[in-house]
Parts: C-alpha cells; sequence; structure tokens
C-alpha cells in the first residue's frame, strides 16, 4: 500500500520535472518577449522527432545527437520564430501574435506528420532499462536524470536570471521593456535570446518525454497545455511558482492514474486533470492579475446598409443555386465543405471580431451541435436545427460563466483547455459518438421536402449562412451590436455606461457558440456522419486562422474563411505537388497573417474602393539607419563642450 | 560656431492620427541646461520622447552634434550617450538597487565604477542597496534614475519632471546634483510644468504650449512670458 503510494509519488515527480522543465522555457519566452507560445509543445515534439532521427534511425551517440538537437537545432529555430514575429510582438495586438504562434503549432503538427508519418518508433530512455533501487521501488536511470535536469535548470535559470547581466537585463525588459532600450540594454535581443532559451527547453521536455508517451505528434504537442497548466500557477510570471505547479501537476496525475479506476467515466479523466487544474487556478486567481493586453485591434468593415445585407445574401444564394445546378456532384460534394466550415467560422465574427473575446473551441461547439442532431434529430428531423443551437448555446453560456473573469491570452488558454477536456473526455465517449466515434445521421428533411440530394443540401447550405449573415448584421447595426463593439474596445466604459458586462459576454459566447453549433449540425448533415474527430481541438485551430485571415470582423470574412479551409484538401487531392498543402497550408496561413493582420476581406474591399491598402498595412521599418549606430557624441565628453563637439562632427565626416 | 547638442526643427509627431506636437523648433546648445516649461499636455513628454528615439516625428529633424538621428532605436541613441529619465520613475520595480545599477554596464562603464559614483552621490541608495527599487520611496527611486545620468557620461540628458510628487526639500538636493552634472559640460533639456524649481539653474527656457514653443529666452526674460502661456492654455 505504502509502497504503491511512494511509486507513484516517485512517478508523479518525474512526470512533474518534465512539466517543470516545458513550463519554464513558456514563461521565460513569454515575460521576456510578450509573446505566448501556442506552439511551445510543438516545438518540443519536433525536436523529440528530431533526436529520434539522430540518435536511433541514424545511430549518432547520445551526447552528439543531444548537442545537435538542443544547443544547435532547437535555439536556432527558437530565433526563427522570433523573427517571424517581430514585427508583430511589439504593439501589435495579441490576435495577431497568436495566429502566428497557432500557424506555427500547425505547420510543425503538419511537418512532423509529412516527415514521420506514424508508424511504431522507440525512443528508448537514458542508459534504458537500468536503474537502481529505492526502497522497494525501481527507479530507472531516465527518471533519476528527468529530476537532476530539472534540478539543473532550476538552478541554472536562477544563476541566469540574478546572477548575469544578460539576465538581469531580461528582467528589466520584464519590468519595463521601454525603459530597458533607454538604458542601452537591446530588448529586441532579449527576445531572441529568451526564444531560443524557450525552445531550447521545450526541445529538452520533448526529448525527456519521449520514452515516456512514445512519440506522438498530438500528445507531445499537448504538452503546451499541461506546462500552461503549471505556469498559471506562477502567472506566467514567476519560474519558482512554475516549478512547484508542475511538481503538483505531475503527483496529480499520477495519482489519478494509481487510484482511479481506469476504466468506465475516469478512463480518461488523467487526460484533464491539466484542464482542471488550470480552472481551479484560474478562478482563484485575483482578476487585476489575470489582465493582459488589448486582445483584437483589428480594423472594423464598414457597417453594410440593410439594403446592401440583403443583397449580399441573396447574391450568395443564387450563385450558390447556379453552382449547384451546373457543376458534377462531386465538385460541389468537394465545394460545400466550405459553406458549413464557413458557418462555423461566422460564429467568431460577433464573438472575436466585434466583441474582442477570444476563443479556441468552436469546434468544441459545432461538436455539440453534431451530438444534438445524433441524439435528436438522426432521422434528418427538422428539429436538429433547433435542439442543436440550443444545445451549443447552453454549453456556450456555461464556457462563458467561468471565463467571465478572463480575457485576452487567458481566455485564448481557458477555451483551449476547454476543448481538449470536451475532445479527450467527452468527445471519446461510446454514448456520445457511438463506439467507434463515428454515428450516422440523415439529411434534412422538412415538410416533405427531402434535402438529401448534395445539391439540394448546398443550396440549404447558402441559405442558412445568408440567413445567419444578414441576421448578424442586422444584430451588429442595433444596441446588441453596440454593447459589443464597447465590450471590445473599453470594458470599463460599458460598465459605467451601466451595461452587464456579464450578461453582455454571456449573450455573445451563446450568440456564436448557437451559430457554431447549426454549423456543426449542418456539417454532419452534409457528410451524413457525426465524427468525433472533426471536433478536437486541432480542428478549432485551423478554424480561428482561416477566419482571421478571410478577416474576422467581417461575415464575408468568414466564407472566404470557409472556402480557403474547404479549399485546402481539395487542392492537395488534386495536384499532386501540392499533396501536404492539407498538412502545412494552415501553418502557412499562419505565417502570412504575420504580415497582414487585418484578413483578406478587408484587403479586396480596400482594393475595391481604392485604398490599395497593401503597402500602407505593412508594419513600419524598425530597423535605424546605420549611421546612427555610431552616433558622433559618443566620444568622451569629460572636457568642456566646444572642441569635442567639433571632434563628434569630424567623426561624423561633416 | 559649433552644432548644437540638440537641435529640433519643425518636428511633428502624432498619436495615431492626432497631431500633438505642431513644428516644435528648439535649441539645446552644447554643454548649456535649457529648460522646458509648459502646461499640461502641451507636449513636453512628447517631445523627450521623439528626441529619445521612442517615438518617431511625422516630419521635421532631429539632430545631435549636426547628426541627423531621425529612426534611430532609443537603445542605439541611448548608448550613444543620450540619457533619457522618463515622466514617472526611470527605474526597475522589480530589480533591486544594485541591479539597476548593474545595467549601466550596457554603456560600457564598470559595474563597480557605476556602484561607487552612485553611492558616492547618493549614499542613502548605498543603503538601501538590497531593496526592490519598487520599495523605494519617490525622492529614492529618483535619486536611483539620476545615477544613470551622472555614472555613465552621457552627452545629452533628458530629464522629464523630476520634482514630480517629491517634497520641495528633496526636490531642491535632485536638481543640486543636476547642477552639479550641468558644470561637466553635459548638455541637458529639463522638462517640468512648473518654472520656479528650475530657472535657477537653466541657461535658457523655452516654453511650449499646444504642441509648440511658443517663447524662449533668457530665464529672466522668459519668466514674464509665462504667465501668458499657462493663461492662455487655461482660456
Ligand atoms: N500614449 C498616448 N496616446 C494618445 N495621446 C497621448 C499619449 N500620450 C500623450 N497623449 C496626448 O498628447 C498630448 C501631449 O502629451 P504630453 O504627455 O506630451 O504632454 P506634457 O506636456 O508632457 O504634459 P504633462 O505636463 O501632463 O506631462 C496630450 O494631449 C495627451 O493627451
Ligand atoms: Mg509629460
Amino acid at each position: 500500500m505504502l509502497t504503491d503510494l511512494f511509486a507513484f509519488t516517485i512517478v508523479g515527480i518525474v512526470t512533474g520535472s518534465i512539466y517543470a522543465v516545458a513550463a519554464s522555457g513558456l514563461v521565460v519566452t513569454y515575460t521576456t518577449s510578450g509573446v505566448f507560445n501556442f506552439a511551445h509543445g510543438a516545438v518540443g515534439m519536433i525536436m523529440a522527432f528530431l533526436y529520434w532521427q539522430v540518435r536511433f534511425d541514424w545511430g549518432w551517440s547520445t551526447p552528439v545527437s543531444l548537442i545537435f538537437v538542443l544547443l544547435v537545432v532547437a535555439p536556432l529555430f527558437g530565433v526563427l520564430m522570433e523573427r517571424a514575429l517581430a514585427k508583430n510582438a511589439r504593439g501589435g495586438s495579441f490576435v495577431s501574435a497568436m495566429v502566428v504562434t497557432i500557424g506555427m503549432l500547425l505547420l510543425l503538427m503538419g511537418l512532423a506528420l509529412n516527415v514521420w508519418p506514424p508508424e511504431g518508433r522507440r525512443v528508448d530512455g537514458f542508459f534504458s532499462p537500468h536503474g537502481f533501487d529505492v526502497g522497494p521501488v525501481f527507479v530507472t536511470w531516465h527518471q533519476a536524470i528527468t529530476v537532476l535536469v530539472a534540478a539543473g535548470v532550476a538552478i541554472g535559470l536562477r544563476l541566469l536570471m540574478f546572477r548575469t547581466r544578460t539576465g538581469i537585463t531580461m528582467r528589466a525588459v520584464v519590468d519595463n521593456r521601454g525603459l530597458t532600450a533607454l538604458t542601452g540594454g537591446r530588448p529586441g535581443r532579449m527576445s531572441l535570446l529568451s526564444w531560443a532559451l524557450g525552445s531550447m527547453l521545450a526541445g529538452l521536455a520533448g526529448i525527456l518525454l519521449a520514452p515516456v508517451l512514445q512519440l506522438n505528434v498530438e500528445a507531445l504537442t499537448l504538452l503546451v497545455v499541461n506546462a500552461y497548466a503549471a505556469a498559471v500557477v506562477g502567472r506566467l510570471r514567476s519560474v519558482p511558482l512554475t516549478f512547484v505547479g508542475a511538481m503538483v501537476l505531475g503527483l496529480l496525475e499520477s495519482y489519478a492514474v494509481g487510484y482511479l479506476p481506469s476504466t468506465g467515466s475516469f478512463a480518461n479523466i488523467r487526460l484533464a486533470i491539466p484542464t482542471i487544474m488550470l480552472f481551479v487556478v484560474l478562478l482563484a486567481l485575483p482578476e487585476v492579475r489575470l489582465r493582459t493586453r488589448s486582445a483584437v485591434e483589428m480594423r472594423m468593415p464598414a457597417m453594410p446598409s440593410p439594403r446592401t445585407s440583403l443583397l449580399g445574401g441573396a447574391a450568395l444564394i443564387l450563385v450558390a443555386t447556379a453552382i449547384a445546378t451546373t457543376v458534377a456532384e462531386s465538385t460541389l460534394t468537394d465545394l460545400a465543405p466550405a459553406l458549413a466550415l464557413g458557418l462555423i467560422a461566422l460564429s467568431l465574427v460577433p464573438l472575436t471580431g466585434w466583441a474582442g473575446q477570444i476563443s479556441l473551441c468552436q469546434m468544441t461547439f459545432a461538436g455539440v451541435g453534431a451530438f444534438a442532431v445524433v441524439q435528436f434529430a438522426a432521422d434528418g428531423s427538422p428539429v436538429g436545427l433547433i435542439v442543436a443551437p440550443a444545445l451549443a448555446a447552453a454549453v456556450g453560456v456555461l464556457v462563458a460563466m467561468p471565463a467571465l473573469r478572463l480575457s485576452g491570452l487567458y481566455l485564448a488558454l481557458g477555451t483551449l483547455a476547454f476543448a481538449v477536456l470536451m475532445d479527450r473526455v467527452v468527445f471519446t465517449r461510446r454514448d456520445v459518438f457511438g463506439d467507434f466515434g463515428v454515428e450516422r445521421v440523415e439529411r434534412l428533411q422538412v415538410a416533405g421536402v427531402s434535402f438529401d440530394g448534395v445539391r439540394a443540401y448546398f443550396v440549404l447550405l447558402a441559405v442558412v449562412f445568408a440567413a445567419v449573415g444578414i441576421g448578424l448584421q442586422a444584430l451588429r447595426r442595433g444596441r446588441f451590436g453596440r454593447q459589443l463593439s464597447a465590450m471590445r474596445d473599453s470594458p470599463a466604459a460599458l460598465t459605467m455606461l451601466g451595461q452587464d458586462l456579464k450578461t453582455t459576454k454571456m449573450a455573445a459566447f451563446a450568440l456564436s457558440s448557437a451559430i457554431a453549433g447549426l454549423g456543426g449540425a449542418l456539417l454532419a448533415g452534409l457528410n451524413t456522419t457525426a465524427t468525433s474527430s472533426d471536433f478536437t481541438m486541432f480542428q478549432s485551430l485551423p478554424l480561428v486562422l482561416i477566419a482571421v485571415l478571410g478577416g474576422v470582423t467581417a461575415v464575408s470574412g468568414a466564407l472566404l474563411g470557409g472556402l480557403v479551409l474547404a479549399g485546402l484538401p481539395v487542392l492537395a487531392d488534386n495536384i499532386s505537388f501540392l499533396e501536404s498543402l492539407t498538412l502545412l497550408g494552415p501553418g502557412i496561413i499562419g505565417l502570412i497573417l504575420a504580415r497582414r493582420p487585418d484578413g483578406i476581406a478587408l484587403v479586396l474591399s480596400d482594393l475595391w474602393s481604392g485604398r490599395g491598402s497593401f503597402a500602407a498595412a505593412t508594419a513600419e521599418d524598425e530597423e535605424l539607419p546605420e549611421h546612427c549606430e555610431q552616433l558622433g557624441i559618443e566620444v568622451d565628453f569629460e572636457p568642456r563642450h566646444a572642441e569635442v563637439l567639433d571632434r563628434a562632427l569630424q567623426v561624423e565626416g561633416v | 560656431m559649433t552644432a548644437p547638442a540638440l537641435r529640433l526643427r519643425g518636428v511633428c509627431a502624432a498619436y495615431d492620427r492626432i497631431e500633438v506636437l505642431r513644428g516644435v523648433d528648439l535649441d539645446v546648445p552644447a554643454g548649456s541646461v535649457v529648460a522646458l516649461l509648459g502646461p499640461n499636455g502641451a507636449g513636453k513628454s512628447t517631445t523627450l520622447a521623439v528626441v529619445s528615439g521612442q517615438m518617431r516625428p511625422t516630419s521635421g529633424s532631429v539632430e545631435m552634434a549636426g547628426c541627423d538621428v531621425v529612426g534611430a532605436s532609443p537603445d542605439a541613441l541611448a548608448r550613444a550617450g543620450v540619457c533619457m529619465v522618463p515622466e514617472g520613475r526611470g527605474i526597475f520595480p522589480n530589480l533591486t538597487v544594485t541591479e539597476n545599477i548593474k545595467l549601466l554596464s550596457h554603456f560600457g562603464v564598470k559595474t563597480g565604477h557605476a556602484l561607487d559614483v552612485a553611492f558616492e552621490h547618493f549614499p542613502r541608495l548605498k543603503e538601501r542597496r538590497k531593496v526592490l527599487a519598487g520599495r523605494l520611496s519617490g525622492g529614492e527611486q529618483q535619486m536611483l534614475a539620476l545615477a544613470r545620468a551622472l555614472a555613465t557620461d552621457p552627452a545629452l540628458i533628458l530629464l522629464d519632471e523630476l520634482s514630480m510628487g517629491l517634497a520641495p526639500t528633496i526636490v531642491e538636493h535632485l536638481y543640486e546634483q543636476v547642477t552639479a552634472l550641468a558644470r561637466t559640460g553635459v548638455s541637458i533639456l529639463l522638462v517640468e510644468q512648473f518654472a520656479s524649481v528650475v530657472l535657477d539653474i537653466a541657461d535658457h527656457v523655452a516654453v511650449m504650449s499646444h504642441g509648440r514653443v511658443q517663447a524662449e529666452g533668457r530665464p529672466e526674460d522668459v519668466a514674464a512670458t509665462l504667465s501668458t502661456a499657462y493663461l492662455g492654455d487655461a482660456s
């Protein structure tokens, strides 16, 4: 009994050590550069695969492999990421930095799946299988090394941060970036360094974790959620508290595996522990601690008049009808998901675009909608069109309640964690999407009219999209729309105007999740199946990317986004050299967004109205003119001014 | 004629689209102390932000010792000898006093030397050296900020409202140090809202309101016009 406890404790400490290494990397990068790296786990994942490649596939020796991966590739990679982000990090909105790192995450996952297609790859622990006995428990060398490494990282970071000028400068940047520049420190270099360091620590965690989890792209990528849960204990700032959080998380997981039944309701509970811990910590932290910088600073499109709005909807339906009646059925099957996904992307427009609230769990809401159809309208009954949005809205409100106190980054991570919780624990249950995660669904039948054929269903999708779009634009013109904008621009002002911020936020979430739920229901109908793998957290991420790419503030942007998302796999299927597009596409979009955070819809409308903003929107050049680096006046200024300045001028050659 | 340490010509600057500086002309002759005065919102801090490279002017020129510095980054300017002590407290609250001073080695001065200079001018800081700077009193924080100007041999010092929120005796003590600095030949641009504290040490005074320098001259001459600048703003 006691031996078990001891054994589980050791496993917990080992796991906690890995989380601590990963989380401290996340904290160092976030505090110094101000950008939360959603791809942190993915970096660890790719480094673990690379380590497998050189160590086990090519047979390099362990030290050489470690040096190559951790001291050469990982820091270089971190530096590259920082460069890709540099234009955004400073002064950019949180969303634009977020989509870039999310794009990076997807890109890395796509890359890994491309280069290392899933198959059994073994990463052995260090000195595996050797170890030693600690009392009744056998401890492997790998476990012992893991704990030592974590301790080393803790001590190393402490020394770096408090004993070296570089470390002190990094802390100075955290305190006050602008002032650091005024005192001659180079904040840009500190960011670079923090990304290199963060990337190394992610890689280290990935390599330590690989023998435990084996090389699984998704599982290793999700390390970011665990790391985040640990880091939030230290409010994303404190490394020591982050270590505490990591240990608590490791132990909780280990005890859960040890003491909770491994079948039935608790089967997947271990996967939910980081999320649960995250929610508990977020709810326990005082609200003021959770402020982040303004979430959305994207431009709003001009408010369309009711006439334009109606005309736009009518045009969509006409065009869709024309397409539906002319093109081949197979083409239509390829094209139809664009409308369904577009509808789900549309759910982000009022929530993120207008109200400035970030959600990384829209596909989860869509999944809830699909679940409602499976339960209540699998026979194609129109009841599904009501139950799906209603149930999704209810879940949306449930999410919004704890999320009321959160904004910006914390909201993004809270919703991300919720998505993970749902797709790991709820959607995998047999009573949700069946034994194999796939349930059959009939297409809609209303009052004797059947939408069974893909042509009819295509038109139905267009009608629903148009109706929702017109409805949303009408809402935006009204009181509720103004409340949403006020929430985005100045939550404080909204409260002062006597509006209840909480009600508005809940309403925004309810509206958004209802639309997503409807989209999920229609997507299930289109596919004639509801599939759990369509509604995972990893499906929500590209959705956010394409919504932002299309232009998350505009209804038309959602449609464009849907087209892109549905178009990628089609292109990949038909054009052989674009085969990897489905995997890499979203990541590439993220990189494009680093340059064009406003989204395509606004760019197009600018071009249309002759404002041609392509050039105007590129970020201002931050490099300084070369001559200023050796400004003449750095010469000795001890004596009285005149001759010194003369000399200064001569240095300049004036 | 040597070029002035700092020369602004027609400098305009804006936050988003709101123009705040509307053609600022200002000279800081080498080795002199110039006071820039003006009411709330006149654009004084914005002027310093432009000079220190934190903000890019929309038009106009900024020259230091005859060299155009528009577009130079704040850290490059800082290492080139521009020492800016911003409004509020120019210190890092979560670093200790010693760590704050250690950062000065970015300027090529030895940490030991920087500590010596700082503690020599402000013995109070020596007693408090292990304390987080955020825990210091307002006066001590300004001493720490000034220590940067003292220890790094800058060519041009920009001080934004050193006196803000401090007791008169402390302000007096701080300005004694500034006067001592001025005697070493460094050029200084002081920003204050109220004239009284700086008229004694300034060689030259410029009065700013509505984003322009409205009047300038020797302290005694400008003193008379000051009231109109402030009253004009109020009306
Ligand atoms: N970050 C900012 N964003 C927008 N407007 C700003 C910003 N900072 C200052 N302003 C505006 O610019 C104008 C000039 O401000 P500035 O801080 O330069 O004035 P100041 O002369 O330093 O005033 P004070 O004596 O109050 O410090 C003011 O109207 C102010 O409201
Ligand atoms: Mg000011």
